[in-house]
């Protein structure tokens, strides 16, 4: 059901077979795979058609390139254009003067930051990450509690302000617009630098509930004005980023929940109704969880690929990677030994809970279930390892049945665990023979290059989405 | 008072009424490709989804060959009474526990609308006489317990709270012997929002199911998962991991005061067999109703007349 545009656009041109040049009638059939893709992303309808006929465009009598797969061509061009669209207006923001925080900074007084958007999208969380992060480069913010409607809602940015050791302003009653006005008159008498209104949630349909938000940017003159969106919003997500937009002026979007498997078309919706950029995304719970945005991660997570720069790069912090490189060596010299296995085990628990990762790749959640990431087990195969002698970790060959009971008696595990985790590792020895032996695709991975993917490397497959996307959409067994 | 009623009614101080969106659109219209093109725009900005969407026009489709679709005045109805059909049986009544207390469990992504919709459910269960005890296990978010706790004094329901950083399942095993011990009807359970990615989140709330039919047997009765009216097709997913963890036996499906529609309710139920039971329409305890397909339906093409 969630199959990736990738996965889409390979069955179309295999059907089609072989081509020198893109037709239209070829183009056409792409196109309806990529429309559904979109929409399965929650990318608005009318997006989405402004896109095919975009791309349409620009597809139709592409000469097909020699080593290229036409539905690889034909995603290259998809994932392009979403990049590009998602990269919102150059000069929309302005530049970073202040160590790379892409704040707009007032020129006197304090600069005021107000946070919009609808019941529950993640704005009380928002205030309370931005605070901590200006915090943490300098800086003095002031919290404020304008939520008067929401029961518990200043209390939750008070215990949020609290844990921060931030100031939080917030009375015991009044109107939010008022409560606004006198918030930014304390922090300019107080020193404060950064003041950042946390506003109660308010659909866009709510006159009422507008005007009011319009009467505090009216009061405040607010330097920034972000529209705060969950991440798995479907296609209302225009009609209401429309409204906050013609009510405030606002000056760009906060994703959040992207911690999750949503494709988040969302926020391509509202990029191209409000044409304000993205300037942060959440993903997490926890005030820390606030990071930049990066519009070529979001175009391959919105096709479906999943954040996987993002996950490589969690990889590689928690893998060291000489011992990754060395492993491999010996891997491939056929002298990988126990204590190599047990140092690989180490650092799949290092990376934390696998599933969490893992699961944010769409379409991974439901695959992994039943199929256990089981990190127990890892534990107990640690355990079976470390009951080994020195001798029988480098020549496992020794391990007779009479070894094998001790092992398991003294790493309190079962026989038939043993006797897995030893076979496990003949699979793996026998695997890498074979794949030494033979130059296909499994060879390749094997080369000495890939292994040796630093981390330059994986940037600048980032800076060219088209690499990455290329490694990732081909096929296990295509060249 | 009907979901659809009550929908009326909340948008009443908004600027948006409930226009017959597509009734004004086919209006004596003939049919061509052109008006099942716009059939579909109506669903797929519903939220309905791309796949529910083709199946939905190319029934539609066949029943126009077939002639029971003569003019676009035919399309609306036949068209409302397909979507209903899909969603029915309407199931609105909770699974009571007829030997004691009858608990229910409401769980669901983070900011989904949980805390409030136990709010009207316990308005929805007091007009009904029932006592009601309501248990905060969200000990994880800033305030959770606070604004659970405020809602309980203003509608005058036990409250059985535990302090920050507890752990949830402790708080809903304390909550269960106090009500059962107490003898009220119905125990309502707050957890904390989980993405339905997190592993260790999601057997957390597993482990809560489990800690409850502890104490009560068979509790959770119901596990209700609330979704966000606006959400897209990542309803399904979250449906699913939680159905999974958690044995979920119906929805509540928040905000749809807005002009979201919820759509994607349709595949949920055709999936995953899940019913819709409440609906949720503002921020107030009174905002909710029991879901009604026909309603429903009603509202996804903006006809007003049913109910
Ligand atoms: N997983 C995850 N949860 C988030 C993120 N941002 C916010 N949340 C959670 O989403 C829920 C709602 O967040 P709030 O910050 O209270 O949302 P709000 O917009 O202030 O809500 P109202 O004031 O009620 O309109 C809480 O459970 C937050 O912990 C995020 O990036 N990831
Ligand atoms: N307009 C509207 N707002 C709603 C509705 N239901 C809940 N809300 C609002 O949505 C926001 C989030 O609601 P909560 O009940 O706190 O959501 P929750 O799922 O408990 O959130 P967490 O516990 O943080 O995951 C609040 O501002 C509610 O007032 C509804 O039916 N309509
Ligand atoms: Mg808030
Ligand atoms: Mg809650």
């Amino acid at each position: 059901m969630f199959e990736s545009l990738a996965q889409r656009l390979q069955s179309v041109f295999s059907r089609l077979g072989r081509r020198t040049a893109l037709t239209e009638s070829d183009v056409d059939e792409a196109l309806r795979e990529i429309r559904t893709a979109l929409l399965t992303a929650d990318v608005h309808l009318s997006v989405v058609k402004k896109l095919t006929a975009d791309i349409k465009a620009r597809a139709v009598g592409e000469k097909v390139i020699e080593s290229v797969r036409p539905d690889q061509q034909v995603a290259k061009i998809v994932y392009d254009e979403l990049v590009r669209l998602l990269g919102g207006q150059p000069g929309t923001i302005s530049p970073p003067n202040d160590g790379g925080i892409p704040i707009r900074w007032s020129a006197s007084g304090p600069t005021v930051i107000l946070m919009a958007g609808l019941q529950g999208s993640g704005k009380t969380t928002t205030c309370a990450k931005l605070a901590r992060y200006l915090k943490s480069k300098g800086h003095r913010p002031l919290l404020v509690a304008a939520d008067m409607q929401r029961p518990a809602a200043v209390e939750q940015l008070k215990v949020l302000g609290a844990s921060l050791e931030i100031p939080v302003h917030w009375e015991e009653s009044g109107r939010p617009p008022k409560i606004c006005e006198r918030a930014v008159a304390k922090a300019t008498a107080d020193g404060n630098d950064v003041v950042i209104l946390d506003t109660a949630g308010r659909l866009h349909v709510d006159r009422e509930l507008m005007d009011e938000v319009r009467d505090i940017a009216a009061r405040t003159k607010p330097h920034e004005v972000l529209l705060v969106l969950d991440s798995m919003t479907g296609q209302d997500a225009v009609n209401s980023a429309k409204v906050f937009d013609e009510s405030l002026p606002l000056t760009g979007v906060v994703l959040t929940k992207l911690d999750g498997d949503t494709r988040g078309g969302a926020a391509l919706s509202v990029l191209s109704v409000t044409g304000k950029p993205v300037r942060f995304v959440g993903t997490g719970e926890k005030t820390e969880a606030l990071e930049p945005f990066h519009p070529d991660r979001m175009a391959s997570r919105i096709l479906g690929m999943g954040d996987v720069v993002s996950l490589v790069e969690r990889a590689q912090e928690a893998m060291k990677q000489e011992e990754v490189e060395k492993a491999a060596e010996k891997l491939f010299a056929g002298s990988f030994t126990m204590d190599d296995m047990l140092q690989q085990f180490e650092q799949v628990e290092r990376m934390g809970p696998l599933k969490d990762w893992l699961g944010m790749i769409p379409g991974m959640a439901p695959a992994l279930e039943g199929q256990e990431v089981d990190e127990k087990g890892i534990k107990r195969a640690k355990a079976v390892i470390q009951s080994m002698t020195a001798e029988e970790r480098r020549k496992p060959d020794v391990l007779d049945a009479g070894r094998r009971r001790r092992i398991a008696r003294g790493s309190g595990t079962s026989l038939d665990e043993v006797n897995r985790l030893i076979k496990g590792y003949k699979q793996m020895k026998l695997m890498m023979k074979q794949l030494r032996s033979d130059g296909g695709m499994m060879g390749k991975m094997a080369d000495r290059r890939m292994r040796k993917m630093k981390e330059e490397q994986i940037r600048e497959m980032r800076r060219q989405g088209v690499k990455l996307t290329e490694m990732d959409w081909a096929p296990e067994g295509e060249p | 008072m009907s979901f659809f009623q009550k929908l009326k009614q909340s948008l009443a101080k908004t600027t948006q009424v409930l226009a017959g969106r597509i009734k004004a659109l086919v209006k004596g219209r003939k049919i061509d490709d052109a008006l099942w093109e716009e059939v579909e725009e109506i669903l797929l900005t519903s939220d309905v989804g791309p796949d529910a969407t083709t199946e939905l026009v190319a029934s539609a489709r066949l029943a126009a060959k077939n002639g029971e679709i003569l003019s676009g005045d035919d399309l609306v109805p036949w068209l409302r009474s397909a979507v209903a059909a899909r969603l029915r049986p309407d199931e609105a009544d909770i699974r009571w526990n007829a030997g004691g207390t009858t608990v229910i469990l409401i769980a669901g992504v983070n900011g989904s609308g949980k805390t409030t919709s136990i709010a009207k459910l316990c308005k929805f269960l007091r007009a009904r006489n029932k006592t009601v005890i309501v248990a905060a296990c969200d000990t994880f978010r800033a305030a959770a317990v606070d604004q659970l706790g405020i809602w309980a004094k203003r509608l005058d329901v036990g409250f059985v709270g535990g302090s920050n950083n507890a752990d949830p399942a402790a708080v809903a095993f304390d909550a269960a012997e106090s009500a059962a011990s107490k003898g009220v009807d119905v125990l309502i359970v707050d957890t904390a929002g989980r993405l339905h990615t997190q592993k260790n989140l999601m057997d957390e709330l597993s482990k809560i199911t489990r800690v409850l039919g502890k104490r009560i047997p068979g509790a959770p009765h119901e596990t209700l998962l609330v979704l966000d009216g606006t959400a897209g097709q990542n309803g399904l997913q979250q449906t699913r991991a939680f159905r999974e963890h958690a044995n979920v036996t119906g929805l509540i499906v928040s905000k749809l005061d807005g002009t979201a529609k919820g759509g994607v309710v349709l595949s949920i139920k055709d999936q995953l067999k899940l019913p819709v039971k409440f609906v949720g329409t503002g921020e107030s305890a009174d905002d909710f109703a029991p879901f009604y397909a026909d309603a429903f339906s009603s509202a996804l093409f903006g006809e007003d007349e049913t109910r």
